[in-house]
């Protein structure tokens, strides 16, 4: 069985501080004071601005985004733990508000912090969590014991999950979502603090689920997770949809694929001017009074040029960036800052 | 409605309430058995009390260990699950509508508030020594009431569980649960509190009452008490809003 999934104009406005499920760094979008909130003293946080958002059924999509884009408040919405402000968000066949049920059959969550009941062992986690999907109790055991094999678990499984390393309760985490072996697997920052060789595994497992035909959605402020692991892209910030292709495409978007930032005693108009005018510069920018970042279809090549040019304008170069063609330009070019910014 | 997510969920509280038995049975029971040996026993037994203020004691220290081990049963772990652990979510996330999820909890903690209960019967049999008496006990009428109380205690623990958090669970016990207590007509008949008529009418309010006193309707109906209908009429409209406020508690504080 497939499923795609989808949200059409979602709006998510929290009217105080947002909850801690979607509480991924400091704050969404800009606070601003209710208008007839005087008495309250409310805060209106847009978490979500009309964001329509569509995953095919097989596909793995990555959701990227800064700290606060709105990515967790989307998977929250979506696996019915949000209610939106407005908008719709279905999964398969159902509209996950109306018959939330029905949608939570199709889904299995792993969320950015791990969850996990710290009354049971590792295994009655898996076989509980089984039995809430209504697996028969052998079938349920058959696969924990599977599962926590897969997952480099099975000496721990009778323990309590309290002792585990961060590593640990995240596979348990992934773990737990397969068990009821969902269609559509949503995971919200899945590798955030895992040592880079657990993050190799974690990824391996993410693409063998999808090789099975599952539909995924990932989050990430990563780009080279996004990069690793997805067919198509949806690059979200403040709430909104700023791009969504594949990492090939998204990449030749950017004017010329490089971008090299440049740090001046002074940018003048004429010093981009100037810039603007050589040959393989697809685009200037100029950011404050001394940053300039160039697009261009080359790199290291153009150095030589851009430092003619600065000395021909009088300005004195501080500090030249050069970076490949990357989602990370890409994200530049539409924001203005970084995603670690 | 899906019973099998509903009975695993249940069974997931049973195996973990299994896991804690005795650690939960001391920390319910500890304090009210001590009332019953002190005011029972000593008090008694040194002539400071009637020798019939044990068969009074009883029920009313039935109701106390009924309602500690019902909101505690539910309010503390509800409490602990919401923070930032989020223990919660696995469950909230199961194949099943929110409101059923509170449903189980109230149902779990009924059982854990019934255990409780009926474990205080030989426990203070145990510790009052000769001279209780509880033959004039009406079965039916005692069911009943332990079932309501139990709802009661339970309800009022997801009440108390979604309304409280982890900083305030020290006010709950100062604030809530002790005023309960006190003023539940557990270590007085209320009839005795026809000389404070203002008291007698405020105190009311408290379900504790109809709990201590249904349980001396039912067990030692020789003691003055309120009538047995109008208990069961009080603790099943208390029952019926407590659940109502309960579930939607509930639901409110699961979804964001």
């Amino acid at each position: 069985m497939s499923a795609g999934l989808r949200t059409e104009q979602l709006v998510k406005i929290y009217r105080s501080a947002p909850p801690m499920a979607a509480q991924t760094g400091f704050m969404f979008g800009q606070p601003r004071s209710k208008a007839r909130s005087d008495k309250s003293k409310q805060v209106e946080v847009t978490a979500l601005a009309g964001l329509s958002l569509e995953v095919h059924a097989g596909e793995i999509l990555g959701l990227l985004g800064p700290n606060g884009a709105g990515k967790s408040t989307t998977v929250g919405i979506l696996t019915t733990r949000i209610r939106p402000t407005s908008g719709q968000a279905i999964v398969g066949d159902f509209d996950v508000w109306r018959e939330p049920v029905a949608a939570k059959r199709l889904f299995g969550v792993v969320p950015q912090r791990p969850n996990l009941d710290f009354a049971l062992t590792a295994r009655e986690i898996l076989t509980f969590h089984g039995a809430y999907f209504g697996l028969p109790a052998r079938e349920s055991h058959v696969r924990a014991e599977e599962l926590l094999e897969r997952f480099h678990l099975g000496e721990r499984g009778d323990q309590m999950v309290r002792g585990f390393s961060g590593g640990m309760m995240q596979r348990l985490s992934i773990a737990r979502a397969l068990m009821h072996d969902p269609a559509v697997l949503f995971l919200d920052e899945p590798t955030v603090g895992l040592d880079p060789q657990t993050r190799l595994v974690v990824w391996e497992l993410i693409r063998e689920y999808n090789r099975r035909g599952k539909t995924i959605l990932l989050t990430t402020h990563n780009m080279e997770e996004a990069d690793e692991l997805c067919g198509r892209i949806a690059i979200i910030d403040h709430g909104k949809m700023i791009a969504c292709d594949t990492p090939a495409a998204l990449k030749a978007s950017v004017p010329g694929g490089w971008l090299i930032r440049l740090r001046f005693s002074s940018a003048t108009p004429a010093l981009a001017e100037r810039l603007r005018a050589l040959e393989g510069v697809r685009e200037v920018r100029s950011g404050g009074d001394t940053a300039v970042d160039v697009y261009a279809d080359r790199g290291g090549a153009l150095i030589p040029a851009l430092v003619a040019a600065a000395a021909n304008a009088g300005a004195e170069i501080h500090d030249v960036h050069l970076s490949e063609p990357s989602l990370e330009n890409l994200f530049l070019l539409h924001t203005g800052k970084g995603l670690r910014e | 409605m899906n019973w099998k997510t509903f009975l695993a969920l249940l069974g997931r509280d049973a195996h973990v309430a299994r896991r804690n038995i005795l650690p939960v049975l001391v920390m319910n029971l500890i304090q009210p058995m001590m009332f019953v040996f002190v005011f029972g026993r000593i008090m008694t037994g040194s002539g400071l009390l009637p020798p019939s203020y044990k068969n009074m004691l009883l029920p009313g220290i039935m109701a106390i260990t009924m309602v500690i081990s019902g909101v505690q049963g539910v309010a503390m772990p509800l409490i602990a699950e919401f923070q930032f652990t989020k223990e919660i979510e696995d469950r909230l996330l199961s194949p099943i509508h929110i409101s059923w999820i509170a449903v189980e909890k109230i149902v779990a903690g009924m059982l854990q508030a019934l255990t409780a209960g009926l474990v205080v019967i030989p426990a203070g049999w145990l510790l009052i020594g000769t001279g209780l008496d509880l033959s004039g006990t009406q079965p039916l009428a005692l069911v009943a009431v332990l079932l309501l109380v139990a709802l009661m205690a339970a309800a009022s623990g997801i009440v108390l569980g979604c309304l409280i958090g982890q900083t305030q669970i020290g006010m709950m016990f100062t604030l809530v649960l002790g005023p309960m207590i006190f003023f539940g007509c557990a270590y007085y008949p209320w009839s005795t509190l026809a000389r404070f008529p203002t008291l007698q009418k405020a105190v009311l309010v408290n379900p504790m009452v109809y709990a201590s006193e249904g349980f001396r309707a039912a067990m030692v109906p020789g003691i003055p008490h309120i009538g047995l209908p109008a208990v069961l009429a009080a603790l099943g409209a208390f029952d019926i809003v407590l659940l109502w406020l309960g579930i939607r508690s509930f639901d409110r504080k699961a979804i964001g």
